[in-house]
C-alpha cells in the first residue's frame, strides 16, 4: 500500500455539494436499517466520512473487516457491508490482533468508542498500539456512556453532567491521543465530526499508514451529553464540538456556543491534526518468515 | 480427514507437551496465551513449535485477550487455541460465551491449580469444574474434557478441536497440575483423525451465517473470502445480526443446546472397569480417576467387588452412563480434588438406585489409592 500524503490542514474554503460526494450506499446494509443511532447523532456523520475513505482509496470490500466492541459507536459495525465482528466490551482491538495476524490480507478496522476504548478496553488498546499491528482504530468520543443512558466515562470533562454525575463530574478525562502517543501508536490524529471532508482526508491517511493507526474522532451525544449539559440537540452538539476543535481557524469557530456550556471550557483533546506519525516495523506475530516453515 | 503425524512411536513427555502435540496434530495454526502456572509450558512450546507448522503463536497482555485473539483467528479461518489455569481461566469467562453465542470454535485448556483466587499456583486441583460448566453467563452449552495421563491429554486436545470443529462451540480441555507437569512414556499414534468445520457450498448464492443444517451447525465461512457476513455476542437471527424478539432469540439459544445434545454419542466418553459384578464403584476423573483405578486392583485382591467409572467428558455429564452404574452397585463413590463438585450431579443421576457418598480432598493434596482403598474396604465392611 502506498503512503498518501495529504495536506492535514483542511481547507474550510472548499465547496463541497452533495453531488461531489460519493455515493457510499453500496457499503451499507440496506436490509439492516434502520439503524439505531438517536437523531442528532453524529457517528453517522463519521461512519459517512470512513465510507468515502474506503471508497476513495478504492479498498477492497471483501478484504475490510471491521471489529467492534460494546456501545454507540461499535454499533456501526452492524451496517458496513464488510465482514463484521461486534464483540465483547472494550476487546476489539484483542479480537482484531487474532484477525489480522491469522490473515495479514485483511485490511482490519477497529470501531470503538470512549468508554469502550479507553475504560473497559484501555489495556488492549494500548498494547495493539505497542505492538504496532497494522490495523486502524476508530475512536469515537462522545464523552459519555450513550447506550447505557449517559453515565460520566473517562472522556467526560471535569464539570460536566452525567446521570452518575449529576452534580457534575468530579474526574478529570483522559486525553486519548496523548495515551496513545505514549502507548507507540505509530499513527495519532484527531478530527472533529464537524469536519466530515478532514474526517475523509485524515482516514484515508490513517488507513494507508502502514502498522497501528490510531484516530480519534471527536463525535457528540445530543441525547444525554447535549440533553443533561443543557447544551442542545444536533446541529448545537457540533458547535460544541466545532468549540473544542483549537486546531482549526475559520467560519467554524465563529460559531461558539460558549455561553450555552456550563461545563469548564475543555481542556482535553483541543488540537486536531495528524499527532503522531512514525514508521517502524509492523508485528507480525511469531512465525516463519516467508516461504521458510516446511 | 486423516492426518500423519511426523513423530510417531514412544516419546517421554510432560502432559502440557502432550497437549501441544495433540494440538499440532489436529492443525492448530494459531496460539494465543498469557503466561500462568501450571500451564506456560504449553505457550512456551507452542511459540517454538507454531512457526514450523506456519502457523502464528502471540503473547497477550491477559486471558481476555488471549481467548479473544483466538477467537478472531479462528473466525479468520484458523484452528486456535489458549492456555491458562483458575485465575486466568475466570478472565476468560467473558469469551467462553461469546464464543459459545457467537459459534466460534476454539479449544481453551485449563490445568488446574489450588483456589480460590491465586491460591496454590503449583499445586493440583479439580476445583474448577462447575466454572468451566457454569462460569460464564446465561444459557450456554459446554464441552469439557478431563484426560487422566500424558497419553490421554494428547488423545483428548485431538478431540477437543474435532469436537470445537464439529459443533462450532468452544471446548475445554480440563486437567490438573499433577497431569500437566508428569514426564510419562507415551505411544503416540501414527495418524489421527481430524474434522474441520464445515464451510458453505460454492453454489451458494445468498450466504447467511447462522443459516443451520438439519444437524442445528451452521456452515462457517472465514473473513475475507468474499463472503460479508455480521458475527455478535447479542441474541441475533439467520442473518447474525441483533434481534430482540423473544422467539428468535428463544430459538437461538435452544438450537445452541440441541446440536450438542442430539450428539451425546459423538461427545460423552466413560471409562469402565470392572463394572459387571461390581457392589462399589468409584466415580473418579482426572488424575483421581487413576488413583481409583489402582485402588480398585487392590480392593478386588482382597475380595472386594469394586468398580471404576472414570468419564473422560465431564460436560455435557455423563447422566446415562451413571444411571446404568446406579443400578448396578449399591454404592458410589465419588472422588474429588475439591469440596464436592460432580457429587451432586452423580446424586441427579443415580435417582436415589445408589447410595452415593463423597471423599474429597482441597488444599493441593491428591487423592490418593491409600485413602480410596480405605474408603472402598470401610463401605465393604459396613456392607458385611
Amino acid at each position: 500500500m502506498t503512503d498518501v500524503k495529504i495536506d492535514i490542514q483542511p481547507d474550510m474554503t472548499t465547496e463541497v455539494t452533495a453531488t461531489e460526494r460519493a455515493d457510499v450506499r453500496s457499503y451499507l446494509r440496506q436490509w439492516a436499517m434502520p439503524h439505531v443511532l438517536c437523531p442528532g447523532c453524529a457517528h453517522g456523520i463519521v461512519l459517512r466520512s470512513f465510507l468515502e475513505a474506503v471508497d476513495q482509496l478504492q479498498l477492497d470490500q471483501d478484504k475490510i473487516a471491521m471489529v467492534a466492541g460494546i456501545g454507540c459507536s461499535s454499533r456501526l459495525a452492524g451496517y458496513v457491508d464488510f465482514c463484521t465482528l461486534h464483540g465483547t466490551h472494550g476487546r476489539a482491538p484483542a479480537f482484531a490482533t487474532g484477525l489480522k495476524l491469522a490473515r495479514p490480507d485483511l485490511n482490519v478496522v477497529v470501531v470503538t468508542g470512549d468508554g469502550d476504548g479507553l475504560a473497559i478496553g484501555g489495556n488492549h488498546l494500548i498494547h495493539a498500539a505497542r505492538r504496532n499491528i497494522d490495523m486502524t482504530v476508530l475512536l469515537l468520543n462522545n464523552s459519555i456512556y450513550g447506550m447505557t443512558g449517559g453515565q460520566a466515562a473517562p472522556t467526560t470533562p471535569e464539570g460536566a453532567i452525567a446521570s452518575t454525575a449529576p452534580q457534575g463530574h468530579i474526574e478529570p478525562g483522559f486525553d486519548a491521543c496523548k495515551l496513545l502517543m505514549g502507548a507507540g501508536a505509530s499513527y495519532v490524529a484527531r478530527v472533529f465530526a464537524a469536519n466530515p471532508i478532514e474526517m475523509t482526508k485524515v482516514m484515508m491517511d490513517g488507513l494507508s499508514h502502514p502498522g497501528f493507526a490510531f484516530i480519534e474522532l471527536v463525535s457528540d451525544c445530543p441525547e444525554y451529553f447535549g440533553r443533561y449539559n443543557k447544551i442542545g440537540g444536533g446541529p448545537e452538539m457540533l458547535n460544541w464540538i466545532a468549540v473544542r476543535d483549537e486546531g482549526i481557524a475559520g467560519p467554524l469557530s465563529e460559531k461558539r456556543f460558549v455561553e450555552h456550556i456550563p461545563v469548564k471550557p475543555p481542556a482535553i483533546g483541543v488540537k486536531s491534526g495528524v499527532l503522531q506519525r512514525e514508521i517502524r516495523p509492523v508485528y507480525a506475530g511469531v512465525r516463519a518468515a516467508e516461504g521458510q516453515h516446511t | 480427514m486423516t492426518i500423519q503425524i511426523t513423530m510417531p512411536g514412544e516419546k517421554l513427555i510432560q502432559g502440557n507437551e502432550a497437549c501441544v502435540m495433540g494440538a499440532i496434530a489436529s492443525g492448530c495454526n494459531f496460539y494465543g496465551g498469557y503466561p500462568i502456572t501450571p500451564s506456560s509450558e504449553i505457550a512456551e512450546h507452542m511459540v517454538r513449535r507454531m512457526p514450523k507448522v506456519g502457523g502464528v503463536s502471540i503473547q497477550m497482555e491477559d486471558e481476555i485477550s488471549a481467548l479473544a485473539s483466538i477467537i478472531g483467528a479462528s473466525l479468520a479461518g484458523s484452528k486456535a487455541m489458549t492456555a491458562t489455569s483458575g485465575p486466568g481461566f475466570s478472565l476468560m469467562q467473558e469469551h467462553i460465551g461469546f464464543a459459545a453465542m457467537a459459534e466460534v470454535p476454539c479449544v481453551i485448556v485449563n490445568v488446574m491449580r489450588g483456589g480460590p483466587s491465586t491460591g496454590m499456583p503449583t499445586s493440583p486441583s479439580q476445583g474448577d469444574v462447575m466454572q468451566a460448566r457454569w462460569g460464564t453467563h446465561g444459557d450456554h452449552p459446554a464441552i469439557v474434557l478431563a484426560p487422566a495421563s500424558v497419553g490421554e491429554v494428547f488423545d483428548l486436545t485431538v478431540k477437543a478441536f474435532n469436537l470445537a470443529e464439529r459443533f462450532r462451540t468452544p471446548v475445554i480441555l480440563l486437567y490438573d497440575e499433577i497431569i500437566g507437569h508428569t514426564r510419562e512414556s507415551v505411544s503416540l499414534p501414527e495418524s489421527v483423525t481430524v474434522i474441520d468445520r464445515v464451510t458453505p457450498d460454492d453454489a451458494l448464492e445468498e450466504f447467511w451465517p447462522k443459516e443451520a443444517d438439519p444437524d442445528g451447525v451452521p456452515a462457517m465461512s472465514p473473513f475475507g473470502d468474499g463472503r460479508r457476513f455480521h458475527v455478535t455476542g447479542l441474541a441475533h437471527d439467520h442473518r447474525g445480526f441483533p434481534t430482540n424478539d423473544t422467539a428468535v432469540a428463544e430459538a437461538l439459544i435452544n438450537r445452541l443446546h440441541r446440536k450438542i445434545d442430539a450428539h451425546l454419542d459423538e461427545v460423552i466418553e466413560v471409562e469402565e472397569y470392572l463394572l459387571d459384578d461390581a457392589d462399589v464403584a468409584i466415580f473418579a476423573y482426572g488424575i483421581v480417576g487413576r488413583s481409583a483405578k489402582l485402588a480398585v486392583e487392590r480392593a478386588r485382591l482382597n475380595g472386594i467387588k469394586a468398580g471404576l467409572i472414570r468419564p473422560l467428558t465431564l460436560w455435557p455429564f455423563p447422566t446415562a452412563q451413571v444411571a446404568e452404574v446406579a443400578r448396578k452397585v449399591d454404592t458410589i463413590v465419588v472422588a474429588e480434588m475439591n469440596l464436592g463438585q460432580l457429587v451432586g450431579e452423580v446424586e441427579r443421576a443415580a435417582k436415589g438406585q445408589a447410595e452415593v457418598v463423597s471423599h474429597l480432598r482441597t488444599g493441593g493434596e491428591p487423592v490418593t489409592p491409600t485413602a480410596l482403598e480405605e474408603v472402598l474396604a470401610k463401605i465393604d465392611g459396613g456392607n458385611a
